[in-house]
Formats: C-alpha cells, structure tokens, sequence
C-alpha cells in the first residue's frame, strides 16, 4: 500500500509536468512558433554551458527555501502567503548585519544567517500569534505583513542604510556565501555556497517533521486540533512555532538573495515573488522535504531556462509565463490524473 | 421470490485485507433486514459497495431481478437506494430543507430554487412517516435523533425504495431508538424495505424479519428471527459462547481517588449544564453515572479532564486539585480518558494506528529521548496493544481512518485502560461495539478495578450501568440527584429518577444516607 502510494507520489507531478509542456508545446504551435526550437532553447538556457548551469542553481536555491517555508506550515494546516515578506525582511537583516558588523568569517556569515533566520522568523510570530491567541486568519495577516516588510524595507535602505540611494554597498566578503572557486568553475556566474544551506534546510525540515515530537505535534495539530487538545498538547503554541519555523526558512531564503547572489539590498517597486512562487512549490512537491527540493529545481529550471526562449526562438515573454503557468496549472488539478490513473489500473486488472 | 435486493457472491478487497469474501445477502420486498457481524467483519463496506461507494472485485448485484451495476451513488439513488451513514453529511449551517434538497434542487420557472415548494413537499413526507422534522430549523441547532431524522427524510426526498442504516441506534437515546423503531415499521407499512446494521441483538430481535450474520468477511448465513435467540445470534456472529452478563466479585472501595464538590460549569453558549455537582470515585470502585444525554455529562466529563473551564467548585485527584489544570496536567496527575466522541477527539485519523496508540506518551521515554521519536518502541507498543485488544487492522502502519469503527474504539481503550491510570474515565466506551468485544471490554474495566484504579463510567445504556457499575450516580439537571446500587434498583427505576423524580417517588432506597 505504501509503496503503492509513493509511486502514485511520483508519478502524479512527473505526468502534470509532461502535460504542462505538451500543452505548451500547442500553444507554441497554434501561435506559430516551433515548440522544438522553444523547448531546445528552454533547455540551453538552463543547461547549455557551465555558465547557464551555475545560474540556474542560484536560481534554484532561494525557492527550495521558499518552498520549504510554506511546506512546513502547511504540514500544520496553515496557510504562509506571508513568505515574500519573511524572504524579504530575512534579505534585508542579512545584509544589514553584513555591512554593520566587523568580524572574521567564522563568526560573522553565520551570524548573518542567523538575524536573517530571525528575522523571518519575527514576521511570521506575528500572523502565528494572532491566529493562535485571536483566531485572525493567518492569510490575511500574512498578506498584511508582506507590505509592511515591503515598505519598512525600502525605507530602511533610502533613510538608514543609505543617504537617499537605491541600493546599499556591497557586503564584506566576511559576510558572503560567493565563492570565487564556484565562480571560475562556472564562467563567472553568480553560483554561490547557499545551495548548501539550501540542501541542509532540507534535511533539517524532513527530520523536524518526520522524526521528531516537534514534527509529531505540528502535523497532529494540522489533522486534528480537538484530539491534539485532548491529547495534551498546546495548540496556540503550535500554531505559532509553525509560523515561526516557516518564517526562518524563508528569512533563509532572503540571506542567499542578500548575501550570496546580489551582496547588496535595493530599493523594491514590487514583491521578489520568491514567496509566491514558494507557495506553488510547495504544492508541487506534496509538502515534503524531498518533494520541494524536486520542484524547485524544475522550477529553477523553467524560470532560468525561459530566459532564452525570447532571444533564441522569438518566443514573446509573455507566452513563456503562459507555458509556466500551464505546468502549474496540471499540478494543482493533478487530482484530475490521480482519478484517470485509478480508472486506469481498474480497467487494467 | 420477490426480492428487491440482491448481492451475490460479493467479494471486496483492501490493500492487505479482504473486507467482503464472496457474501450473497437477499432481501425482501417490505422487509427488515439485519446485518449482524463483529468489528470489522465487513457489514460497511458490503453496504457501501450496495451504495455505489465501493466497486466490488467480484460479484454481482440485483435489483427486482435486474443485474445492474452501481458505479456511484447518484445511480444507487435511481435504483431507489438510500443510505443513513454512521457518520452524518450534513452542511451545519444550512435549514434541513436546504440539506434534503442538495443536488436535487427544484427550480420555479425562472430558474430560482423553490424553496416553499420543497418546504410542503419535505413537511408533507415528514408527516407521513412520522418524522416530526421541522423543514424550516437549522442543522446545528438540532439533536442528533432528528438530525438522524433528516438523513431518513434525504433518501425518501430521493424517491429511496429500499434503506440502508448503518449503526443507526449507536448515537440515540434510549427514548429515541424507540422512535426511530416506530419509523422504520411505518415505513415498512408504505412499502419500503430496509437493511438495518446494529450491535444490538435486542433491536434485531425485536424488529427486523430476517438476519445475515457474517463473520470475518465471510456470510455465514441468513437466519429467520422467528426462529432464533439473542444467544443464537450471538454465537453464530463470533463463532463462540457469549456471555450477557458479567462475572464479578464484589467491590471493595479504598480511599478516595476523585472527589468533585459544588462543581459549576457552563457550556458553550455560556448556560449553566452543571450546577453544584457534587461526587467522589473511590480506589476499587466503579460508579455509573446513568442520566439522559444534555443533562451536563459532556461538560462534567470535559471539566475533569481539562477540556473545558470550570467556573467555580474544585475537582481534586489523588487529593491534589486538579481543577482547569491544562489536559496535559490532568493526564499526568493519573487520569485516563476514553472520549465519547472517537473521531473527534479520540484519534488523529490521518496518523497511523501506531501514532495513534502513544498519542499522550510521545514525549515520554522510550518513545522520544531529546524530542527524537523511537519508531521501533513506538511500532512495538503498537504491535502488542493491537494483539491485547484484539484490534483487526492490516497492520500497525495502516491509517486510523481505514479502521472500522469498532476498531477504532478498541484502539483507544486499549491505549488509555493500558497506561492503567488511576482514574479511568469512560464515557460511551462500548459504543459501535459487537457483543464479544463488550464483553472483552466490561472484563478489562473490572480488571481495572480489582487492581485498585476508580473507574467513571458515563454511559446512555441502562444495561450496561447496571451490569458493570458498583455504584450508580443518577445525574438530572447537572446535578447528581440519586445515588443507588445495582442491586436496590431496576431500569424502571432507573428511568423515573433519570427524569427528574424524586428518590421517594421513584420508590428507590438511597444508599448514600
Ligand atoms: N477504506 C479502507 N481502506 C482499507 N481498509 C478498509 C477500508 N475500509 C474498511 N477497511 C477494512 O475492511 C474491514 C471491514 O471494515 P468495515 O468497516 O466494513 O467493518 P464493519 O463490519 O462495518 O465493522 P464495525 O462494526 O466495527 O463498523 C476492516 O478490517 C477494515 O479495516
Ligand atoms: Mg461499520
């Protein structure tokens, strides 16, 4: 039974995935391009040289944080939208201890990630809290608290980290995760050591939820909350360390931006969508460990490698999202394929 | 022969289990129809093949005659087959009409939905079979005899022609299982067949035709009531002797274990349910508290174990008070819990068995050091409480959900009566159960006793307080207003002070004078 249910685990995203890219590849078609062009430059863009591949693993860290964040959450049956915000106050304390604090190495890149941890962490106290203590939806709140990050953030930069200026100094190398020798490896892309602390979130997550008391209490909390009450344990205090561990992945998650691909902070017209694209994630990687690092990668991937898709097969932006989008789209109703891949082993037998 | 129902050679598979092993059942036009079998047996999932919920791997099924094939609900319902589920599928929020109407809704010429037309329809169908269901009232401001009530009136809105209950009685009252038997001969009378599960032999004995007890998901065969016994039943069901009443020695009471004085607590509209309730449980004892549902059992039992506030009075265990401590206090100061409502409280049902069994011990060595859980010790546990219970599951790492029902309730009572807490309390612990595991289950609870634990036992059978109860707290009005002993009392008794007589009118020597 259970191996049964892990292969229909694989099986279900591998066969959204190849339905999104034939309904793109239609799409190409009936618009006039070449759907083997596209695709081909889909996959130079992402994979071509050691250039596009380094790229395309910087890319892929910050989601698989995301992803993680808003995974974690959902285990306990709560609903982080609030991740854009926690990527981005978790951006900006990184780089901020990064430029404030003079210390070697050794003290100082971990202490960066730690305030960024912290940070992301504190905005998602806030939703947890009220939603534990006041039962405030944490959807609300959370999107609430994605504008507050955004703008307390661009006025930080103008009014304190700078004077009026749009983007801040470049952290020490103290405080950085580049590394040169990833760098030369790759033809000078921005690859950085962060899909390390990326991977080994990862591992921490799944063991947090799956071998811990911790994770036993957040996801009987998330199935039941009656019989989590009755079993003993404190719900409120659930609800909010779930807020609070999901908060740190994505404060994470803003450190790789801060302090790995850019080692700055600027000013922001809009949200970085790191959060959002969290939430699809996520979904994608049925909310575990192994799942969301899957799902970043193919969204790495089809994020980095679209990027070609314009200047090497005249394929408009616009169409490319529309592909994206489509890929989404068959993953969140891959109940519709779970239901035909049951009808088809019935018939089968 | 005029049946209108037929599964023949029936056969059911579940990874790990064959559910339903080839079982033929036959039903007659204008019939009741039991199905008897233990936990697990496969009475449900036979019925829900019947309903188009399941698709059987073998077998075939006809109606009148016809072979037909039931692929989903929607064609049992034009098959005239209507299903009460255990478990309701009510919307709360909605009136009964809307609920009855739902996916059936009748249009007026515009395209509005008819709501007064299906009003009359519903009162008039209500009327008919005696229902006394008001269309206009909300579903969460009803009792469940009447919610009950609607799910009937759901499948005759449907135009059903044959109805299924399953476990109908296990959640009504004493008062409303006699309703609900007058219904089913009035629907019997207009015409309609029925296939009735339940536990309870009485109920067999006293309404249905004919009974198909299976056994092990295997029929063993169909039997005319006319011509059995309880004893019969019973036997033919678990394939051994069982016995009705319990053995055993009298009671010897030690020191007191809980002791409740001028307890006040409010429900959750902030009305009074229990009002200076005063009571104490011994060591070695087992009290009954008999007492018609609403009268403040739920809050009193909620109060004792943390769930709910107690707004004024003290409740103290092993001398120590425990009153509005957090759950997790209570449970660690020596009470046990076996909840009335199972799936509520009693069980994460998307955890497996296992999870399920150290649901309050998690935290405790050996199954976690430094918050690590220890599956082994944790899957041990499971495996032997599983063994010691009896519990028909695939294996430990099956989920709670796939249980049957009566699996479920011996997964928490061999959890909670395991820890052999000083306070066991349990409420409706035998609900959904077949006669053998009662049995199995008023044995452990004496066992409890005879080690010394104070046993609470909050039950709406009459049958069940007199036979295991040393003691019987009569409760009214969130009040205890009698205390008597099995043996200076009767059901008829019983029943008086359960209404709010007084000891002298009911004629019932007061053994707490
Ligand atoms: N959805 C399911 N998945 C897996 N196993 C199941 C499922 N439903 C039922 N079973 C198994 O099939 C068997 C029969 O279950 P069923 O619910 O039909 O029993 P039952 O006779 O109704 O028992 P009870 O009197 O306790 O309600 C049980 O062993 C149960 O564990
Ligand atoms: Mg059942």
């Amino acid at each position: 039974m259970t191996q049964n249910n892990r292969l229909f685990g694989i099986l279900v995203p591998v066969i959204s995935v190849l339905l999104g890219l034939l309904a793109g590849a239609i799409i190409m078609l009936v618009s006039g391009y070449s759907p083997i062009e596209g695709y081909a430059a889909l996959w130079n863009g992402a994979f071509g040289d050691a250039f596009t591949i380094g790229e395309t693993i910087r890319r892929i860290t910050p989601l698989i944080l995301t992803g993680l964040a808003v995974a974690f959450a959902f285990r306990s049956g709560l609903f982080n939208i609030g991740a854009e915000g926690q990527v981005i106050v978790g951006w900006l304390a990184a780089v901020w201890v990064g430029l404030a604090v003079d210390a070697p190495m050794i003290l100082h890149l971990p202490l960066v990630l730690i305030v960024a941890m912290l940070a992301g962490a504190l905005w998602g106290f806030v939703p947890g809290l009220l939603k534990a203590k006041l039962g405030v939806h944490e959807v609300i709140v959370t999107i609430m608290m994605n504008y507050i990050a955004l703008f307390i953030t661009n006025e930080i930069i103008r009014n304190v980290l700078t004077e009026q200026e749009t983007t801040t100094e470049a952290i020490p190398a103290t405080a950085s995760l580049a590394s040169e020798w990833l760098q030369t490896l790759t033809f000078f892309s921005r690859m950085h050591y962060g899909i390390l602390v990326a991977l080994f979130a990862a591992i921490i997550m799944w063991f947090i939820v799956q071998r811990t008391t911790i994770g036993y209490e957040l996801k009987a909390v998330g199935f039941n909350q009656h019989a989590s009450r009755y079993a003993g344990m404190n719900v409120s205090k659930n609800i909010i360390l779930s807020m609070v561990i999901s908060g740190a992945f994505a404060g994470l998650a803003g450190a790789m931006e801060g302090v790995g691909t850019y080692g700055t902070i600027s000013v922001m017209s809009g949200f970085t969508n790191l959060g959002f694209d969290g939430i699809a994630v996520a979904l994608l990687g049925s909310n575990n460990a192994l799942g969301v690092v899957l799902a970043a990668i193919l969204f790495g991937v089809l994020k980095e490698g679209a990027g070609q898709m314009p200047t090497s097969a005249g394929v408009p932006t616009e169409l490319v999202d529309i592909i994206i989008a489509l890929i989404i789209f068959f993953v969140a109703s891959s109940y519709i394929i779970r239901w035909f891949l049951l009808r088809f082993k019935k018939e089968g037998k | 022969m005029d049946y209108v129902i037929e599964m023949l050679n029936i056969r059911k598979e579940f990874p790990g289990i064959v559910a339903n092993d080839n079982i033929t059942v036959q039903v007659k036009q204008g019939e009741i129809h039991a199905l008897l079998g233990e936990n697990g047996a496969g009475k449900s999932t036979l019925m829900n093949v019947l309903f188009g919920l399941y698709q059987p791997e073998q077998g075939e099924i006809r109606v009148k005659g016809q072979k037909v094939n039931i692929t989903n609900p929607n064609i049992a319902n034009d098959f005239g087959i209507g299903m009460v589920h255990q478990h309701f599928m009510l919307v709360e929020p909605f009136t009964v009409t809307q609920n009855i109407i739902l996916g059936s809704e009748p249009t007026t010429k515009s395209g509005k939905i008819n709501i007064k037309k299906a009003e009359r329809e519903i009162q008039e169908l209500s009327d008919r079979y005696g229902l006394k269901v008001d269309p206009t009232a909300k579903i969460s401001d009803i009792s469940v005899g009447m919610q009950q009530r609607v799910e009937i009136l759901k499948t005759l809105y449907r135009g059903a022609e044959v109805l299924i209950f399953d476990e109908p009685t296990a959640v009504l009252t004493p008062q409303e299982i006699n309703e609900l038997i007058e219904i089913m001969r009035s629907l019997i009378k207009e015409g309609k067949s029925i296939i009735l599960i339940t536990h309870k032999l009485k109920e067999i004995m006293e309404v249905c035709d004919r009974c198909t007890v299976i056994r092990k998901g295997k029929g063993i065969g169909t039997v005319n009531i006319k011509d059995t016994t309880t004893n019969e039943l019973a036997s033919l069901m678990v394939g051994r002797e069982v016995s009705f009443h319990t053995e055993k020695k009298k009671a010897v009471p030690g020191q007191t274990i809980l002791e409740i004085e001028n307890l006040f607590v409010k429900d959750a509209r902030k009305v009074d349910l229990v009002k200076g309730l005063n009571l104490e449980v011994k060591a070695g004892e087992i009290v009954g508290i008999a007492g018609v549902d609403g009268n403040g059992q739920s809050e009193l039992i909620e109060a004792i174990t943390g769930l709910r506030k107690a707004n004024s009075g003290s409740i103290k265990l092993n001398n120590k008070s425990i009153t509005n401590l957090n759950p997790r206090k209570v449970t660690e100061s020596g009470l046990g819990h076996i909840p009335q409502d199972r799936h509520k409280y009693g069980l994460v049902l998307d955890y497996p068995v296992a999870e399920n069994m150290v649901l309050q011990t998690y935290y405790k060595k050996p199954y976690s050091k430094a918050t690590v859980l220890n599956f082994k010790e944790v899957y041990d546990k499971a495996e032997s409480l599983i063994k010691e219970y009896d519990v028909r599951t695939p294996s430990a790492s099956t989920l709670a959900r796939a249980l049957s029902g009566g699996n479920q309730q011996k997964a928490i009572i061999g959890r909670e009566v395991d820890r052999s807490p000083d306070l066991l309390i349990a409420a409706q612990p035998t609900r959904g159960l077949d006669v053998g595991a009662i049995e199995f289950i008023h044995k452990k609870l004496i066992e409890e006793r005879d080690k010394g634990k104070a046993i609470l036992l909050v039950s709406f059978e009459l049958d069940e307080i007199m036979d295991v109860s040393d003691r019987i707290a009569v409760m009214f009005d969130g009040k205890i207003v009698a205390n008597v002993t099995p043996e200076n009392t009767n059901e008829q008794q019983l029943g008086l002070l359960m209404a709010g007589s007084q000891l002298s009118e009911a004629g019932v020597h007061n053994d707490s004078e």
